[in-house]
């Protein structure tokens, strides 16, 4: 038996003795990091500059927030009336640091900056799928025991499996710590772990291709037509950094702001074309989603074409350029209509 | 009883309407080419011209089944022949992605097509639109993405 309890005290003792030694010896000006939420099943982030404060920290497992999206645009502060980038401390799991060194790639933000303070996650639970599962009540407290978590309300009391509602992508994460190389050495405190390659059978996306065109096409139908396109699932995004989205525009108008079906569709296709060769799936997306959409289908499906076309995994290494970043002569090209 | 007989009479000669996103250098002088040779093509296809088949951004494609397209064509210049060096490789990229999403999110392959068509092949631009045409034809009209209101 697992005993969740005992593994999160664990971490976030970890976690709060490295962000106190890099603010005492004056490393870093800043900590990013995650907070008790006001809402039991949420976490709040937090930004800490003194290290009395860093008993704030937490770890629980509703971090979902993924905290790569504060740092973009560079923190800045106002000395004398010059701006100064700050060095910023950043409690990472795996997929924050992906998304960090994938900002990186990207020349989003400057590594000189950045110090990844290393964390082993052990999951983040699904709070969606436990809200549904609670119905219309009010969620109250939560608590973990053993490997169970606990949700308490007003007359009522319900225990779920940790591992049965952890979140889809955390169950088969194989990056649960920061994926460390000799370029980002000097970056990387606490916990971290060596990543060559990443295997991903993308079994449940041959799964849902088995469907038939039409089959495809009423289950997206279905998923998605509770969309309000409230873009949750972009302010959310690390990677959506844009300074003004296409959804945004207004001259052109790219697209409608109807709620019917072909504008919502269109908005997620044209998010999924844009994360492609970027996605590092941390779930940030789908955790935020008031509506409980999972995107992950999406998500994973451009990065199963990322991986079979260009051989390329988001957020591991500095070096490798994103695919649609370059190009190369001999692409495959089947797709191409020919004469015969 | 008016609208009967006309409703019946556009199924069955009801015509596919496809437009193409011709690169100015090459597949635009091709079709060109293909008109000025007297070369027979379904006028099926609208032609619009691009400077680059890197100029399209892969929405232009969704927008235009969502505006009621049947079909959409691209062809630019051959890998390596592009006017701008590398515009129709980094395209390539994009329409293989778009091309694959596509066909996940449920709509039928042969809707979208690529091609990649030289000034001097009119022969080859008539072929390959009578052949677009042809799988437009048979996959009927776009109902499924069309914006209905």
């Amino acid at each position: 038996m697992v005993d969740i309890k005992n593994e999160n005290q664990k971490i976030e003792e970890k976690m709060r003795n490295v962000a106190r030694d890099l603010l005492k010896e004056k490393k870093v000006d800043l900590i990013i990091g995650y907070s008790e939420g006001t809402l039991p099943l949420a976490s709040a982030p937090v930004f800490i500059r003194d290290e009395q404060e860093v008993n704030k920290l937490v770890w629980n497992n509703s971090c979902y927030v993924n905290l790569a999206k504060y740092l973009i645009p560079n923190i800045r502060e106002n000395i004398n009336g010059e701006f100064v980038d700050l060095k910023v401390g950043i409690i990472s799991k795996g997929c924050v640091a992906r998304s960090i060194i994938h900002l990186l790639v990207e020349h989003q933000i400057n590594k000189e900056n950045i110090i990844i303070i290393g964390i082993n996650c052990n999951g983040i639970l699904d709070r969606r799928r436990i809200e549904k599962d609670i119905g219309a009540h009010e969620i109250t407290e939560t608590e973990v025991s053993g490997d169970y978590l606990i949700v308490k309300g007003n007359k009522f009391e319900k225990k779920f499996k940790f591992e049965d509602y952890m979140n889809e992508l955390c169950k088969h994460c194989k990056i649960r710590a920061p994926p460390i190389s000799d370029s980002l050495k000097d970056n990387i405190v606490g916990e971290c772990q060596e990543v060559d390659s990443l295997e991903d059978p993308f079994e449940d996306i041959i799964d849902f291709e088995k469907k038939s065109a039409d089959e495809k096409w009423a289950f997206m139908n279905e998923v998605l037509k509770d969309c309000t396109r409230c873009y949750a699932c972009r302010e959310a995004c690390p990677l959506c950094y844009c300074n003004l989205c296409f959804v945004d525009q207004n001259l052109p108008t790219w697209f409608g702001k109807t709620s019917e079906i072909s504008d919502i569709l269109i908005f997620h296709m044209v998010r999924g074309l844009h994360l492609a060769g970027r996605c590092v799936e941390c779930g940030a997306c789908s955790s935020v989603c008031p509506m409980g959409i999972d995107l992950s289908l999406i998500n994973r499906k451009i990065n199963q074409i990322v991986k079979d076309r260009f051989d390329f995994v988001s957020g591991l290494s500095l070096e490798k350029l994103s695919p649609m970043m370059t190009y190369k002569m001999n692409d495959k090209q089947e797709f191409m209509l020919e004469e015969n | 009883m008016n609208e009967v007989i006309t409703e019946k009479a556009q199924k069955e000669d009801w015509e596919p309407k496809i437009i193409a996103f011709l690169c100015n250098w090459c597949s635009y002088a091709g079709a060109d080419l293909a008109g000025v040779s007297r070369i027979q093509y379904p006028s099926n296809i609208r032609i619009v011209r691009v400077p680059c088949s890197g100029r399209l951004n892969p929405f232009f494609i969704i927008r235009s089944l969502v505006d009621g397209w049947d079909g959409v064509l691209v062809s630019g210049c051959h890998p390596g022949d592009c006017h701008y060096i590398s515009g129709n490789l980094v395209a390539r990229r994009r329409f293989a992605i778009l091309n694959d999403l596509l066909e996940f999110f449920g709509i039928e392959p042969g809707r979208v097509n690529f091609m990649w068509a030289s000034a001097a092949e009119g022969e080859r631009f008539a072929v390959l639109v009578r052949k677009t045409t042809e799988i437009v034809k048979k996959l009927g009209p776009n109902e499924k993405f069309k914006k209905q209101w």
